[in-house]
C-alpha cells in the first residue's frame, strides 16, 4: 500500500507533472501554460469521459431492453479485433465531422451557425469550479456556486436560438417547451441547493466539500445526503438536474414521437453532435455539482479508505450518478407537458420551500446534544416527510390508483 | 485594463446600437441579451465578480426569458419573424425628444454631483463582507425588496390568467364558433 493521506504520491502526480512541464518553459510564459495545462486536462478527461458515457448508455439501455447494444466496432486495423464495441464513440465522432453540413434555406445562418457554439461554450465553463480532488479545483471563486447557475443560464439562450432560427415549426414549439421546461425548473434546481448554502455559510464549492470531511467512528461519512434536508434536497436536486438536462422522462423538448427530433430537428452532422456533447456535458456539470454538494465530494465514505486519491473518489461518484441516471432513462416513461410543469410548481418548489425552512431549523439546533439529539432528527424528517405524504395524497386524489377496464 | 473596458463598452453600446436599428424583433432581443452580458462583462473588469454573476443569472437567464416569450406569445402574424413598421416622422421625433429629454435629466444629474477624490487605498470587499452587511444592518430593506417582488410576481400571475373563458367549466366555450 502506498504511504496513505493527502501527501500521497498519487494524490499528488498529476499536479507534479504539471508543475514539471511548466518549468520546462521560460518565466513569462508559466503563468500562461499553468492555465492551459489545466484547461487542456478538464478538456481531455471530459471529453473522454463523454465519448464513454455516450457507449456506456447505448450497451445499458440496450440491457434494460433486453438488447446486445453496438457490440462490432473494434480498431480498424486489427481484423477480428471487437472490444466489446468500446470504440464505438470513435468511430460516431468520424461519422459526425464527415456527415455533410445542412442548414436549411430559409433558416436564419448566423443564429443557426451560433446556437451549438454558444451551447458547448457554455457547459463546458460550469466545470470551472467543480473540486476534482482535494488540490484539483481549476478555479476557486468565493461565488463559485452562483457562477456554476450564471454559466448554466446561457444554455437555454441556445436552445431558443436553434430552435427559432432554424425556421421549422417542430424547431420553435420544442424551443418554447424547452423553455417553459428550464423556467420551471431552475428554480427548484436553485432551492435545493440553497440549504446547502445555509448550512455551511459558503458559496465555495471547495469549503462545501471540506465541511463534509468528518466521520462518526471513522466510518459513517458527514455528507449532507446522510441528513433529513440534505436527502430531501438531493431528491429534489436530482429531479430537478434531470429537467435541466432535458433527459427522459423529462425529454419534451425532443419527444421524437411528438416533434421529429425538437430543436434539433434541422441540424446534421458536426452540429448536431455538438449539441448532444453539450447535453452530456450538462448532465456531467450537474452530477459533479450533486457529488460536490450532497455526496461529499472527493472524500472517502471511510477514514481508512482515504489512501484511494481523491480524485478516484470524485470520479466514482460521479459514475455512479450517471449510471443511476441511465437506469432512470431505460425505466421511466416521458411526462406530459402539463404534468411536467405542475410537478415543478405544486410539489417540487413548495417541498424546496419547506426543506430551506428545514435547513434553517438543523442550523439553529446545531447545539443540541444527546437525547435531544434524536429530537433534533425526528423533527428535521417530519418536517419534509409530512408534507410530502400530505401533498401527494391531495395532487394524486383522483388520479390514483388506476384501474384497468379492459385487462385483469 | 483601459483598452479592455473599451473593447468591453464598445461591444455593448454597439449591441445595444444594433438591438434599436434593427428590423427584426428576434435579433434585437438576441442583441440586448448581448449587451446586458456585457454589463456583466464591465461588473467583472471591474472585480465585482458577485454583481457580475447575479447580472448574468438574472438578466441573461431570467430576464431574457421573459422578454424571448413576451415577443414570441404576442405577435398577432404567423410569420416567424415579425419586421417593425418603418419609422415615421412622428416616430422618430417622438424618439429624439424622449432620448433627449433622458439624457438631459442623467446629464444634470451627473454634472451637479460632486464625486470625492477616491482613497488611496482600494477597499476590499468580499463577497462574504458584502453577505454580512446585506443580512445584519439591512436586513429589513432587504425583506422588504423581497416581499415587494413577490407581489409584483403575484400580481403578473393574476393579470396574466384573468382569462373568463378559460376554466374547467367551460371547456367547450370554442364550441360556438364554427
Amino acid at each position: 500500500m502506498i504511504a496513505a493521506g493527502p501527501d500521497s504520491f498519487l494524490e499528488r502526480a498529476p499536479l507534479a507533472l504539471r508543475d514539471w512541464a511548466v518549468q520546462l518553459l521560460p518565466v513569462p510564459l508559466q503563468w500562461l501554460a499553468h492555465h492551459v495545462i489545466t484547461i487542456v486536462a478538464v478538456l481531455a478527461v471530459f471529453g473522454l469521459f463523454f465519448a464513454f458515457t455516450t457507449i456506456a448508455e447505448r450497451k445499458l439501455l440496450a440491457r434494460l431492453q433486453n438488447r446486445l447494444g453496438p457490440n462490432r466496432t473494434g480498431l480498424p486495423w486489427i481484423k477480428g479485433l471487437r472490444l466489446f464495441g468500446l470504440s464505438q464513440p470513435f468511430a460516431d465522432a468520424v461519422k459526425a465531422i464527415t456527415k455533410e453540413d445542412i442548414v436549411p434555406a430559409a433558416a436564419d445562418k448566423i443564429l443557426h451557425f451560433l446556437a451549438p457554439v454558444i451551447v458547448v461554450g457554455f457547459s463546458l465553463m460550469t466545470f470551472a469550479v467543480l473540486p476534482f480532488g482535494r488540490q484539483y479545483l481549476p478555479v476557486d471563486l468565493d461565488a463559485a456556486l452562483l457562477y456554476f447557475f450564471a454559466a448554466g443560464a446561457a444554455t437555454e439562450l441556445a436552445i431558443f436560438m436553434a430552435g427559432w432560427s432554424s425556421r421549422n415549426k417542430y424547431s420553435l414549439l420544442a424551443a418554447m417547451r424547452a423553455l417553459a421546461q428550464l423556467i420551471s425548473y431552475e428554480l427548484p434546481l436553485i432551492l435545493s441547493v440553497v440549504p446547502v448554502v445555509l448550512v455551511t455559510s459558503t458559496l465555495s464549492t471547495k469549503a462545501i466539500v471540506i465541511a463534509q470531511g468528518t466521520w462518526s467512528f471513522g466510518l459513517l461519512p458527514h455528507w449532507f445526503i446522510f441528513t433529513p434536508w440534505g436527502f430531501a434536497g438531493f431528491i429534489i436536486f436530482l429531479i430537478a438536474a434531470l429537467a435541466e438536462s432535458n433527459r427522459s422522462p423529462f425529454d419534451l423538448p425532443e419527444a421524437e414521437s411528438e416533434l421529429v427530433a425538437g430543436h434539433l430537428t434541422e441540424y446534421s452532422g458536426f452540429k448536431y453532435a455538438l449539441f448532444f456533447m453539450a447535453e452530456y456535458f450538462g448532465l456531467t456539470a450537474l452530477s459533479g455539482l450533486g457529488v460536490t454538494l450532497f455526496l461529499g465530494g472527493w472524500q472517502a465514505p471511510c477514514a481508512f479508505l482515504q489512501f484511494i486519491p481523491s480524485y478516484a473518489w470524485f470520479m466514482m461518484k460521479l459514475i455512479g450518478m450517471i449510471v443511476f441516471f441511465i437506469w432512470v432513462r431505460g425505466t421511466l416513461l416521458r411526462l406530459r407537458i402539463d404534468q411536467l410543469t405542475r410537478l415543478s410548481w405544486q410539489f417540487l418548489v413548495p417541498l424546496a420551500l419547506l426543506n430551506l425552512g428545514n435547513a434553517a431549523f438543523w442550523v439553529l439546533t446545531a447545539q443540541w446534544a444527546g437525547p435531544l439529539q434524536l429530537v433534533r432528527w425526528i423533527v428535521s424528517a417530519a418536517i419534509i416527510v409530512v408534507p410530502f405524504i400530505l401533498m401527494g395524497r391531495s395532487l394524486t386524489a383522483g388520479f390514483a390508483p388506476r384501474t384497468y377496464r379492459y385487462a385483469p | 485594463m483601459t483598452i479592455a473596458l473599451l473593447l468591453i463598452a464598445g461591444l455593448m453600446l454597439g449591441s445595444a446600437t444594433a438591438a434599436m436599428a434593427g428590423r427584426n424583433l428576434i435579433h434585437s432581443a438576441l442583441l440586448l441579451i448581448a449587451s446586458w452580458a456585457g454589463v456583466a462583462a464591465i461588473y467583472l473588469w471591474a472585480g465585482a465578480e458577485f454583481v457580475a454573476f447575479a447580472q448574468v443569472l438574472v438578466y441573461v437567464g431570467a430576464i431574457s426569458m421573459v422578454v424571448l416569450f413576451a415577443v414570441l406569445l404576442t405577435r398577432q402574424n404567423q410569420i416567424a419573424d415579425q419586421l417593425i413598421a418603418p419609422p415615421t416622422r412622428l416616430r422618430a421625433a417622438a424618439a429624439v425628444t424622449t432620448g433627449s429629454c433622458v439624457a438631459a435629466v442623467l446629464a444634470a444629474a451627473i454634472c451637479s454631483s460632486s464625486f470625492a477624490p477616491g482613497a488611496a487605498e482600494p477597499p476590499s470587499t468580499t463577497v462574504r463582507q458584502i453577505g454580512l452587511e446585506l443580512m445584519r444592518q439591512d436586513g429589513a430593506a432587504l425583506l422588504i425588496v423581497g416581499i415587494i417582488l413577490t407581489v409584483a410576481l403575484l400580481g403578473a400571475t393574476i393579470l396574466a390568467a384573468t382569462d373568463p373563458k378559460v376554466g374547467p367549466g367551460s371547456s367547450r366555450a370554442g364550441e360556438d364558433v364554427p
